[in-house]
């Protein structure tokens, strides 16, 4: 049998192919579907502390919406000791997929503060993930804000989280930078085990009959992959980083391509969402 | 042994015992017990356990007289039972209270007690309830506080397991129900020494058992059943002196000694009251103010009621006491005294007779009533009832505290007379429910109580009205325990945390000289004096205050609190009041915000300390000048176009001065114009929706969905707009039958509320740009004056004749005037949307039963009510009966104008001579199946009593007197779904079946809304609610499959926010059938936990996610050969997590426990699925003769 091992973040893969971050991975029964289904590592999907947030706010201003106002009902809801707010939910997720399946498990995080980004990467490494993939995203709208400053913003977050955990970490960027190759120094030099190529966005499209914004997700497609292959292809060698190709990774030849361009890890997920059952997933042979 | 300080209410003092000394505990809500309920099933949901180390069971039943037959029940086979309620439910009760003292079984209930409605409902507190029990056999053991809510509690459960007669434990409804204070706490040590095994295995020797098997509940004949009954003597003989024993056991343990009738004051007192309940602690406080000042007073505070101990009363008393006033909380019409005051009598008669009177003459008993429906007792009412007894001439069966001025039984009050302590710090503070003061007090009385020495006491007055409302703390620290049992007077600090309440309440009426006056205010230190109104600025120099401003709001805003300002008021009030130091006063405030928000979220914490550390910065002293220079004054409270009642009466209460109104003011049967919220002008919205006339299409979606009908429109004569004001907006009206015609969208500017849901619903978009739409909401202040003047104009157009719409449509119905108006619902209700519409298709003809709940309140709670009247002075005749007889209330409606139609039939046809055949059949055959036949027989019937004026015969007298039965009334059953699912059921079933032509109207939030979301059998499953706490286990009942079994009821299920047009129809059949007719619609509600600018939405949601199918079943075509279903929805197009998930009573389940919730989710999700395909099937059934589905 052909050893098809790969080294990514210094975790032994079995194979290149892992589960990319995506909805397959909310449930425990999901992620032992994908290791079944042969993913050789998993990401599981991100912890967003800007929706914490919202929701922790949320939940406070329902549950005491219209409460001790009026003589019959001071409250409207029995209150449990505690809530899973905050990051409890996400960190029991992960210690729950590291019981579950004998794959590295990796945890992903998009912070909204520079303290958030800290403290939610430490407890995700007490919660027993095997690494740490940085989903950094900003859109700068300051037409004042020069690329230098957004850049810089993405070196800090990653020297202050690499720099205060000992699992390793990898960095999550979108496409559209100057310099990447440039910047994927920079996140290298700040302490990034490795860099994972691409982020993708939801879209905004607009509904012409609600004339309404809506933004939704668009699942890749193979042909997507060739933006990836380039930059991975030029990054290969000049960047102290494994490589990790994500975004139109459909078909074993579009894995192929990845990994003869550099790639220590694939990730699949469009394609695992698109097929719907995950042992439907092109096994490498 | 070192006891827990806690500050809490008597509520939760009473839960408190309760739940650690029982096994069950079977309850049903109701104001103002719930919360000992709720206690209850918090603690055991959280796995908490009683005294002998097992959770006890909570649960939830559908009525008292449920829950007092599953307590029977339980007692009967031998579990320690408990239960709580209040007025109406302590009544439906009563039965099984007779059995349950009959056969000696030990339980005490504990009982806020409550007014029992009477002319008028009342969630307040008096004795009346307890009062009705008198006669069951049960002990009745009076608390007066919240300390001693914990302590008699046990006292009474320690007393009927050795006594075998039960207890019921009461306390005064709110004043001690819901004040709270700081209390020593009673250990689980304390209680086990207290309810000694042996005694709990007595309780269970006597239970049912097969292993020892007994026949209880025999049927007795007249040869044994009387000296069976005497057979109980000696247990009620040797009850009082088993309950002091407890009492003596209890202090020798915790060290408070309790008596049967405890006394206090002078020991040669001359003048004595006696009183139980809160008020015997006024008493006691103006007793002991009265012997420091040298008078020979005294006050006996019944604690044992029931059995009445004549001889540890007559002990009680000093021998020296002339007089006896005794005070009762109650009225008994027609009685020779209330209650109490007979014992008192009986028992000295009794002494005398028995020759064991210490008295040297028989002391003058003078009998009063006081503080009904928690009327303030004060200690100036006190004194006058001591002066009334030494009067010369003493009224006997006074009033105290109100003016009675019809019968004179009043007494005179002084009432600059306070026992105020100058070293009992005094606070009161005026917020909104939405901005969180309560909340905050409660914190800040915690703080004091648990880390200062001082005693702590806070009593909260709420607002009946759910939207804007608007609460007042009153808060109290001293150095020795608070007795003070009424509100605040002579406060050295005020805090008034809305600006807009200088203007409309009268805070520093209460301010002692001195005193500090808080403000939070839009103006900063420099201008707020010249914003002042006069009055207030007299006030301040008059009572040389100290005054303080901040602007909370902007602190608030600068901090992410939006409009949570309670912290930041609280954090002046420490630093400005010096209760605590400074520092130390701070970091407690920011350990309670972590006990208060830690467990949602760090970010809600660092917040509020955010909030607390900018404070201080923002908060200023405004130096007071010495004299008065605003020229803003107090505007009226109503119009003076207003009504004469409306001005001299309700303008009174909403002011807040409705405690001076005398009797004679007041209707004597309760009876209230309607037509009286158009005058309440309460201006509470920020912001109002303005019309964009260009882009409106003119469909009565915004008018359809108005919760409080703020929002409405008018068709009308072109002619009319030349004496509209300026800015009056109208456009030509869209639709043929509207030709020629003007429209206009008018928002009643001072009665919005600002929740925004017609700006949500409006489907009108400006194509150029799509943030404007053709209702946007906009500030309100500058609009108020100029809207406020076109609204006037726009109700002055003549509403579009009724008789030439299509009222079966959206645009239809909504062109008909609205005649239910500007409630005090949820700003965003979700109910009245249903209301309003039944009042605008059917108001003018309709006679309507009204079941307690939201509904009864924000109709029926004064001082105005939403009802109101058509042009021709025709509106709804509307009535609230009780809880659980709705729908046999409305029946009784419908048997009257079922018979008076009979009997004016009969009386016609024998007049038919005189007023002749044609008239007669003209009558008798009309066509009112339109609403032009309804008003053409309308003046039949006027023709009729005009002709009949001029018989000279009886019976033309008797056919005037019920002519207008002549003409067709619709009759409307109304309520919730606690009411019609749960407590009303039998009765809802039994109408039903019945096969009358009554309409009921279930306002399905599924949830007890009005009592604070408690769980009822139309709870989802799923859904978090009280007594479900981890998700309601089972699926919602199905009332409308249950009424469609009968096959003759119509039945409809709606939900407006997915098809209002189907709404509209399923009302107009359901009225138009001539048989029994069942209305479920769905109504989104605060106590879902959601946005409610998005109610509809969520509506929608429902409806599309199978969780609430819309369907008709109208009989009518069964008839026809057809299936009478007819679903109006189509297959769900969303997953239920996605309708359910945007609320919070099930999300909160996924963040408390998330297996649970997921669990519960596929649960319901199958639910939903079962369902809709349920429906399906039945839409398919063949009712023709063909085998054919038929459409």
């Amino acid at each position: 049998m052909t050893n098809l091992q790969s080294t990514y973040l210094g975790l032994t893969l079995k194979h290149p192919l892992i589960a990319g971050a995506s909805p397959l991975s909310h449930e425990i029964g999901g992620i032992r579907q994908l290791e079944d289904g042969g993913a050789a590592a998993i990401v599981l999907a991100s912890l967003f502390e800007e929706q914490l947030s919202h929701e922790a706010a949320a939940l406070d201003h329902f549950l005491t919406q219209g409460a001790e106002s009026y003589q019959e009902a001071v409250t409207y809801f029995p209150e449990p000791d505690s809530f899973f707010s905050g990051p409890d939910e996400y960190l029991d997720h992960i210690r729950k997929a590291k019981a579950a399946v004998g794959v590295p498990v990796i945890a992903s995080l998009n912070g909204a503060s520079a303290g958030g980004w800290v403290t939610f990467a430490q407890s995700i490494e007490e919660a027993g993930a095997d690494a740490l993939e940085l989903n950094i995203y900003y859109l700068p709208t300051d037409p004042m804000m020069t690329s230098q400053v957004v850049e810089q913003m993405y070196v800090d977050v990653v020297a202050a989280v690499a720099g205060r955990v000992g699992i390793p970490v990898a960095v999550k960027i979108g496409s559209q930078f100057s310099a990447p190759v440039n910047l994927a120094k920079r996140l290298v030099d700040a302490g990034a085990r490795g860099l994972v190529l691409f982020n993708r966005f939801y879209q905004p499209d607009i509904d012409l009959e609600e004339l309404e914004v809506k933004p939704h997700l668009v699942l890749s497609t193979s042909y997507d992959s060739r933006l990836l292959l380039r930059w991975i292809a030029l990054m290969y060698g000049r960047i102290q980083a494994d490589l990790a190709a994500t975004g139109g990774v459909h078909t074993v030849e579009d894995a192929l391509k990845m990994v003869m361009a550099g790639a220590s890890a694939v990730q699949m997920a469009s394609a695992l969402l698109r097929q719907g059952r995950v042992n439907r997933c092109p096994r490498p042979r | 042994m070192k006891r827990p300080i806690l500050t809490i209410d008597g509520n939760e003092a009473a839960a408190y015992v309760a739940h650690r000394t029982n096994e069950v505990c079977a309850i049903y809500p109701i104001t103002p017990s719930s919360n000992m309920g709720e206690w209850a099933d918090e603690w055991s949901a959280k796995g908490q356990k009683n005294i002998w180390g097992t959770v006890p069971t909570v649960v939830e039943m559908q009525s008292e007289g449920g829950a007092s037959g599953a307590v029977h029940g339980a007692l009967q086979t031998g579990a320690l039972t408990t239960t709580f309620t209040a007025s109406q439910g302590l009544l439906l009760m009563i039965p099984n209270m007779y059995k349950i003292a009959g056969e000696l079984n030990s339980t005490v209930f504990h009982v806020s007690a409550r007014t029992v409605a009477t002319h008028a409902l009342s969630i307040f507190g008096d004795h009346s309830d307890i009062m009705a029990v008198r006669a069951t056999g049960y002990g009745l053991i009076a608390s007066n506080g919240p300390q001693e809510v914990m302590d008699l509690a046990l006292i009474a459960q320690a007393a009927t397991l050795e006594a075998r007669v039960p207890f019921v434990h009461f306390f005064d409804g709110f004043r001690t129900s819901h004040e709270v204070q700081k209390i020593e706490a009673l250990t689980n040590e304390d209680m086990l020494a207290m309810l000694p095994d042996e005694l709990i295995s007595a309780h269970r020797a006597r239970a049912m058992s097969p292993e020892r098997p007994v026949l209880r509940g025999t049927a007795q004949n007249p040869d044994v059943f009387f000296q069976a009954r005497e057979t109980v003597n000696p247990y009620y003989l040797a009850c009082p002196g088993i309950v002091q024993k407890a009492m003596d056991k209890f202090a020798g343990i915790v060290g408070r000694h309790y008596h049967l009738f405890d006394y206090v004051g002078a020991p040669d007192a001359e003048h004595v009251v006696v009183l139980m309940g809160s008020g015997a602690e006024t008493a006691h406080e103006t007793v002991e103010y009265l012997v420091d000042k040298g008078e020979k007073v005294g006050v006996v505070k019944v604690r044992l009621f029931r059995p009445f101990s004549v001889e540890h009363f007559i002990q009680a008393l000093p021998a020296t006491v002339r007089t006896i006033s005794v005070l009762d909380r109650t009225k008994e019409p027609g009685a020779a005294g209330e209650p109490l005051y007979m014992d008192v009598v009986t028992a000295l008669a009794e002494a005398q007779a028995g020759g064991f009177s210490p008295f040297a003459t028989m002391p003058k008993v003078l009998g009063g009533r006081y503080g009904l429906s928690s009327k303030e007792f004060t200690p100036a009412q006190v004194k006058a009832v001591f002066d009334n007894a030494r009067a010369g001439k003493s009224k006997n069966h006074f009033t105290v505290g109100i003016h009675e001025d019809v019968t004179h039984t009043s007494l005179p009050v002084d009432s600059g007379f306070t026992t105020e302590a100058p070293d009992v710090f005094r606070a009161m503070f005026y917020g909104l429910g939405s901005d969180g003061t309560v909340g905050a007090n409660k914190n800040s009385i915690k703080i004091i109580g648990e880390e200062t020495d001082n005693y702590a006491q806070g009593y909260f007055v709420y607002d009946s009205k759910k939207a804007g409302s608007v609460t007042v703390s009153h808060l109290r620290f001293g150095p020795r325990p608070i007795h003070s049992t009424y509100l605040v007077t002579q406060a050295q600090f005020i805090g008034c945390h809305q600006f807009v309440f200088l203007e409309k309440y009268d805070m520093l009426k209460n301010a002692a000289p001195g005193a500090v006056f808080l403000l939070n205010s839009p103006y900063g230190k420099d201008e707020v004096w010249d914003k002042l109104p006069r009055k207030v600025q007299e006030d301040l120099i008059a009572k040389k205050c100290r005054f303080y401003v901040i602007d909370a709001y902007e602190v608030a805003k600068a901090t992410g609190m939006g409009v949570r300002i309670n912290t930041i008021m609280q954090t002046c009030f420490f630093a400005i009041s010096g209760v605590l130091p400074r520092e130390e006063a701070i970091a407690q405030i920011k350990n309670a915000i972590k006990k208060t928000y830690g467990r949602k979220g760090d970010q809600i914490v660092q917040q509020n300390f955010a909030a607390v550390d900018q404070t201080l910065a923002n908060l200023f002293e405004v130096p007071v000048p010495d004299r008065a220079t605003s020229t803003i004054g107090i505007p009226d409270t109503v119009s003076p176009k207003a009504p004469e009642f409306v001005r001299n009466v309700l303008a009174e209460i909403i002011a807040g001065r409705g405690d001076e109104l005398p009797t004679s003011a007041f209707p004597v049967d309760g009876s209230f114009p309607t037509a009286t919220a158009q005058w309440e002008k309460r201006n509470i919205a920020l912001e109002i929706p303005v019309w964009e006339d260009d882009l409106c299409i003119q469909c009565g979606k915004c008018v359809i969905v108005c919760p409080h009908a703020s929002i409405r429109m008018k068709i009308y004569d072109p002619a009319l707009v030349a004496d509209a004001p300026a800015t009056f907006k109208f456009v030509p009206a869209m639709g043929k039958e509207f030709a020629g015609k003007k429209f206009t969208i008018q928002v009643a500017p001072e009665d919005c509320t600002g929740c925004a849901v017609c700006v949500e619903v409006c489907p009108a978009k400006d194509k150029s740009n799509p943030k404007r739409k053709s209702l946007n909401m906009a500030d309100q202040i500058p609009l108020r004056e100029k809207e406020r003047e076109n609204y006037e104009f726009f109700l002055s157009i003549p509403d579009y004749d009724r008789t030439a719409l299509k009222v079966d449509t959206v645009k239809g119905s909504q062109l008909l005037q609205p005649l239910f108006e500007y409630s005090g619902a949820c700003a965003g209700c979700g109910e009245t949307p249903y209301v309003k519409l039944l009042s605008q298709l059917f108001g003018d003809r309709a006679i309507i039963a009204n079941a307690t709940g939201c509904s009864s309140i924000y109709g029926g709670n004064l001082p105005t009510t939403p009802w109101t009247v058509n042009a021709e002075g025709r509106g709804p005749a509307w009535s609230n009966s009780l809880f659980e007889d709705n729908a046999e209330f409305g029946f009784g409606f419908r048997l009257t104008l079922d018979k008076h139609l009979e009997y004016a039939t009969e009386l016609l046809e024998k007049l038919r001579e005189e007023l002749s055949g044609p008239v007669v059949d003209a009558l008798l055959s009309a066509d009112q199946s339109t609403e032009a036949g309804i008003a053409a027989q309308r003046r039949r019937v006027a023709a009729l009593k005009h002709a009949l004026a001029a018989i000279p015969r009886p019976e033309a007298g008797r056919l005037a007197a019920i002519a207008d039965a002549l003409v067709k009334k619709s009759v409307w059953i109304v309520g919730g779904d606690g009411w019609a699912y749960d407590i009303g059921y039998g009765g809802l079933d039994h109408v039903l079946a019945s096969g009358r032509n009554v309409n009921m109207l279930v306002l399905d939030t599924e949830v007890y809304s009005n009592t604070g979301g408690q769980m009822s059998k139309a709870t989802p499953r799923g859904a978090v609610a009280k007594f479900a706490s981890g998700g309601k286990p089972s699926a919602k009942k199905d009332l409308g499959l249950m009424a469609m079994a009968y096959g003759n009821v119509y039945v409809a299920k709606v939900a407006m926010g997915a098809n209002d047009l189907q709404t509209v129809k399923a009302f107009v059949e359901a009225e138009s059938y001539d048989g029994p007719s069942l209305i479920i619609a769905y109504s989104h509600c605060i106590a879902h936990g959601i946005n409610m600018r998005k109610g509809f939405d969520q509506q929608k949601a429902a409806v599309q996610s199978g969780h609430w199918p819309i369907y008709r079943f109208d009989p009518r075509r069964a008839a026809e050969g057809k299936n009478p279903l007819q679903m109006d929805s189509k297959d769900p197009s969303i997953s239920f997590e996605d309708y359910a998930y945007q609320e919070t009573r099930y999300k909160m389940l996924a963040k408390s426990d998330p297996a649970a919730a997921k669990a519960l989710l596929a649960a319901a999700s199958q639910d939903a699925r079962q369902r809709v395909e349920f429906y399906k099937q039945m839409a398919q059934m063949v009712y023709g003769g063909d085998g054919k589905p038929q459409g």
